[in-house]
Parts: structure tokens; C-alpha cells; sequence
């Protein structure tokens, strides 16, 4: 599952990949034309829309082609780098680097891109640029509290109108969709030539409007595969026909209280249920996480046994059943829930009046276990610490 | 030799795209183009004044963030495959040469000065911006960040609006 880097693929791999992306990078832009300045203002006084299309085109595809991946579970889009929004810088910003556009007749980009075919004027575009940054960093001290004003995160676009992904990818290609042909209009209006779309076999231009359409609608309609999963999961836990290895309480109390080093607990609610009450020697990994790539190294070994518990059976039940999906054939789900188990050790019932010996015998091994198991929790969090999920921070933007 | 034409327009758009989201699989970020010219900043105050670099906060964030030196980054490593990039394909395209585009009505001297002029603002920008077209509003768009889409809107909207301004730099 993406992104590669850094668990699949070193960090000094990386730097290759940016080298190879870059070529791929450059090549396309030159292709497209980027390297001469005045096609690039084209844009801006109606007689070329090559940036327009090359652009839109661009991000539409990746926006995609990221959609559908993080559908079909081949992509983690929450550890994809988004840039944060500062709203203030974002602006002014955004306004200077359109000045230096129309004025330079450049943006970084496209600006090496020329130098690397030898446009003298791009070459003096990147010198402007390296003074540009420096009197960037030289008043930075001035700079920063405007540069850090209204920060509102890494807010992602269809979040804040209220759609979802999908929704959003629909609406921007659609838009996409009409620039294109209202520029081909104005381009065929303005130069007297026959509109470019028009040149393209209907099919063509039909397959090509269709595709990236029906791929969108494909992502809103479906399941993603992790829904697909758990759906398949509990189908087939409800029908019987798969169904988690159980531990009851007691037994994992006396397996507790015996063989503790032998289990690794798993309390599969959420973080704050887990700090208010856990089973000694329990971690914490919600449900929601439990899919994650690097929780998968649990389920594959072979040492300790998985047990998992949460706030009712059926979420044990699922949580087990994921593990085991994923290579955990030893694992077992309590069939208490958290708070059952709690009640059970912690706040038992009055005993009856006459109790039966095995009733007594209960409550007094109940009450050992409870006992001990407060100890074995002391002792294990003095030295054991449990698996903190890493926060892996991926930089991009400017740096 | 007569240059080749350039590429289909829609045709590059989607190479550029597919470009851009091997990029994202991959290492998780997108492009960028500024960063790699904040390096060569870096490393030149670095080299001209080392106790300025040492000692102004700014530098010395910049420097934590890159232990191993400003110019081992990623924007680095991939602004010099963009060198290439282009350069292979102006080879197979026969458009290399030693060339200074502008507009009709300018001379060469107000065509540098324009061009330095526009490279400062956009270097400058870049950096308030956190971002360039590249960085900013390309990848921002794949990764439908908000900050990037309202960069983006500010640079395409800042350069339309003074696009009637500057028309003598560009138009006849």
C-alpha cells in the first residue's frame, strides 16, 4: 500500500524517484510548450490556453488516479502530504507570484525548464528568483507573523464545501470538462480556425470525456476495498461460516495471571475508553486502525497470541476475524465485553445469601486474579511500553 | 533544422498527471520547483557568510529541517531531473539554443530586467505562498488541499488582473 517511502522503499530511494519524476517532469512541460515565455502569457491574454489545458488536465488526471487508488486500498491518502492553508500568506502570496508571472513571463518550473534549453531570459528569471528567496529569508523576522497568521491546517477542498472526495473530483472535472471546450470555442472564434476539438474523431473525444467521468462515478458508487473487506468479514462471520477462536474471561484472567508474557492484549476501543479501564498488559489499537500496515507485523508473528476484547462482542468478533484476515490464525476474541470483564474482576456482584462452594470458589479466584492482575499492569508499565502508532510527518510543499 | 511542434496540450497534460501521481504512490509528496531554489539560497548564504547562517533564525530552522546539508532535498534532486528532462526533449524536438524570447514591443535590456524583476517577485512569493505553481497549486489540486486551490486562484487571479498592465511586455 502507498506511498512506498518509507516503509517499502528507503528514503535515499527517494531522492531517485524525485531525479527520474523529475526528467518525467521537465519532459512533459517542455513538450508542452513551457519553455517558451510567450506561450506561457498566452493564457493570460487570450491567444494561447496551453497553460490552461496542460494545467487542468495535469491535476485532474493525478486527482484522480490518487481517487481510485485510495479506493482500492492501494494508497493510504492519510499519509500523503497536503498542504496546510494559511489563509493571509495564501493570498498575497498567491497575488506577487501572479505579478512575477505576467511580469517575468515565468514560474519556477517552467522557468528551469527554458534555461535547459537555453532561453537567456529564463536563466535571468531564476537569478531573479534566487533574490527573491533571499530577501524572503533576510526578512523573515518581519515576515513571520503574517507568514504563520490564520493557519486553518491541512484542510482538504471538499471537506470544506461538504462533499465527499468523490463528489469533489465530479464537480472539478466537470469543470475541467467545460473549460476545455469553452476555450476551444474561444480559440477557434478568436484565431478563425477550426475548432481543435472538432479535429478529434467524435469517439475519441467522447472516450476521452467519458473515461475520467465514469472513473469518478465508479469511486462514488462502489464500495472502497475496505469497506468491501469488512462487509465480506462480517457476512461471513454472521453465516456462521467463519468464525474467531473465543476465550472466556476466567481463562484469560488465570492465562493472565500465569502466563501474561505469552499474550498480547489487544483493546480494540478508543483511547480514551482504553485509558478509563484496561485488561493489565492490554494496547491500544481502535478498530478503525487496526488495518493499518504497520499493525501488521502483530498478526504475522508467532510468539505471543493475539486477544482482542472491546465494547461488545460483535466488535471483538470483527477485530479477530481482521486479524485473522490478515495471517492471524491464533488469534481469539474475549467474549466479555471491557466492561463485563471489569465488572466481573473489579466490581463483582454481592455473593447470595447461601453461596455454593462453586460460586465461593469463583469469587475467590476472581478476586486473586483481580489482585494480580493490578500488579502484572505496575510491573509491565514500568518497562514495557505499548506499540505508539508512528506519526510519520511527509514533507512537501516549498522544502 | 526546423523545430518539431510541440505536444498535444491534452496529451502532456495527462503525462504530467500521471507523473505527478507516480510521485505521490511513491514518496507520498508531490512536485515542487521553488524548494530546490531555496537550497541553492541556503547553501549559498551558507557559504558567503557562515555566521549569518549560524546565527539568524531562520537559517537555523532551515538547517534543522535539512541535517544533511540544504542542497540533500528531494525539490533539489528533482529540479535536476527537470534539467534534464527538458533538456532531452528540446534535443528531440531540435529547439535547443542559446535564445532570449520577448515580446515584440521590448527591447532585450527591458526583456531581462522584466525577466529578473518577475523572478524576484515569484521567488519571493513562492516562499509566502509556501509554494510555487508547481508545488502549490498542481499538487494541490491531486491531493485537493485547500491552501493549494486558493494559491492557485490567487496566482492565475493576480496575474489576470494585471495582465492589461504589463500587455506592452507581451502584445504588439
Amino acid at each position: 500500500m502507498g506511498p512506498l517511502v518509507p516503509d517499502l522503499l528507503s528514503n535515499e530511494f527517494s531522492y531517485v524517484v524525485a531525479l527520474v519524476m523529475g526528467v518525467g517532469f521537465g519532459f512533459a512541460l517542455e513538450q508542452a510548450g513551457f519553455s517558451s515565455t510567450r506561450k506561457l502569457v498566452g493564457l493570460f491574454y487570450g491567444y494561447d490556453f496551453t497553460v490552461l489545458k496542460v494545467f487542468f488536465t495535469a491535476g485532474v488526471t493525478a486527482m484522480i488516479g490518487i481517487l481510485l487508488l485510495g479506493h482500492l486500498g492501494l494508497l493510504n491518502l492519510e499519509y500523503i502530504f497536503v498542504n496546510p492553508f494559511f489563509v493571509r500568506s495564501a493570498l498575497v502570496g498567491g497575488l506577487i507570484m501572479g505579478a512575477g508571472f505576467i511580469i517575468g513571463g515565468f514560474c519556477p518550473g517552467t522557468s528551469v525548464c527554458a534555461a535547459a534549453i537555453g532561453k537567456v531570459d529564463a536563466m535571468a528569471f531564476i537569478g531573479g528568483s534566487v533574490l527573491g528567496i533571499f530577501l524572503f529569508m533576510e526578512g523573515f523576522t518581519w515576515l513571520e507573523d503574517f507568514y504563520k497568521a490564520d493557519s486553518r491546517g491541512a484542510v482538504l477542498i471538499n471537506e470544506a464545501l461538504g462533499l465527499s472526495r468523490a463528489q469533489w473530483a465530479l464537480v472539478l472535472t466537470l469543470v475541467a470538462l467545460a473549460a476545455f471546450a469553452a476555450v476551444s470555442w474561444i480559440q477557434h472564434r478568436v484565431t478563425a480556425s477550426p475548432n481543435e476539438l472538432f479535429a478529434f474523431s467524435r469517439r475519441r473525444v467522447l472516450t476521452a470525456v467519458a473515461v475520467p467521468i465514469g472513473v469518478v462515478l465508479l469511486v462514488m458508487l462502489t464500495p472502497s476495498r475496505e469497506e468491501y473487506v469488512m462487509a465480506r468479514l462480517e457476512q461471513r462471520a454472521a453465516s456462521g461460516e467463519c468464525q474467531p477462536s473465543i476465550i472466556d474471561a476466567d481463562k484469560l484472567a488465570y492465562e493472565l495471571i500465569n502466563n501474561y508474557f505469552a499474550y498480547n492484549i489487544i483493546d480494540v476501543r478508543s483511547r480514551a475508553e482504553y485509558e478509563a479501564f484496561h485488561i493489565a498488559t492490554a494496547i491500544n489499537i481502535p478498530l478503525e486502525d487496526l488495518d493499518q500496515l504497520e499493525y501488521r507485523p502483530l498478526f504475522r508473528q508467532r510468539l505471543k497470541a493475539n486477544v482482542f476484547y472491546g465494547n461488545d462482542f460483535e466488535t471483538t468478533k470483527r477485530a479477530c476475524l481482521l486479524a485473522r484476515f490478515h495471517g492471524d490464525d491464533q488469534g481469539l476474541a474475549l467474549r466479555e465485553s471491557a466492561a463485563e470483564f471489569q465488572q466481573l474482576f473489579f466490581a463483582p456482584e454481592p455473593l447470595p445469601l447461601e453461596p455454593t462452594r462453586q460460586q465461593l470458589t469463583v469469587r475467590v479466584f476472581r478476586e486473586d486474579a483481580a489482585r494480580k492482575m493490578e500488579e502484572i499492569q505496575a510491573a509491565v508499565s514500568i518497562r514495557a511500553q505499548p506499540i505508539e502508532k508512528k506519526v510519520r510527518v511527509v514533507q512537501g510543499g516549498c522544502s | 533544422m526546423k523545430a518539431t511542434s510541440y505536444m498535444n496540450p491534452y496529451v502532456a497534460g495527462v503525462l504530467l498527471g500521471l507523473v505527478l501521481l507516480a510521485t505521490v504512490y511513491i514518496t507520498g509528496r508531490g512536485l515542487g520547483a521553488s524548494g530546490a531554489v531555496k537550497s541553492v539560497v541556503a547553501t549559498s548564504v551558507k557559504a558567503v557568510a557562515p555566521t549569518h547562517y549560524q546565527s539568524a533564525a531562520v537559517y537555523r530552522d532551515y538547517a534543522a529541517e535539512h541535517p544533511d546539508g540544504p542542497m540533500k532535498s528531494w525539490l533539489v534532486f528533482e529540479v535536476l531531473g527537470v534539467l534534464i528532462g527538458a533538456f532531452i526533449s528540446g534535443l528531440l524536438s531540435n529547439r535547443i539554443g542559446l535564445k532570449l524570447e520577448k515580446g515584440p514591443r521590448v527591447t532585450n535590456k527591458t526583456r531581462i530586467l522584466t525577466a529578473i524583476l518577475g523572478g524576484l517577485l515569484f521567488g519571493f512569493g513562492s516562499q509566502l505562498g509556501r509554494g510555487c505553481t508547481s508545488g502549490s497549486a498542481l499538487s494541490g489540486m491531486a491531493v485537493m488541499s485547500l491552501g493549494g486551490i486558493v494559491t492557485m486562484l490567487a496566482i492565475f487571479g493576480g496575474a489576470y488582473a494585471l495582465a492589461w498592465f504589463f500587455r506592452r511586455l507581451w502584445l504588439r
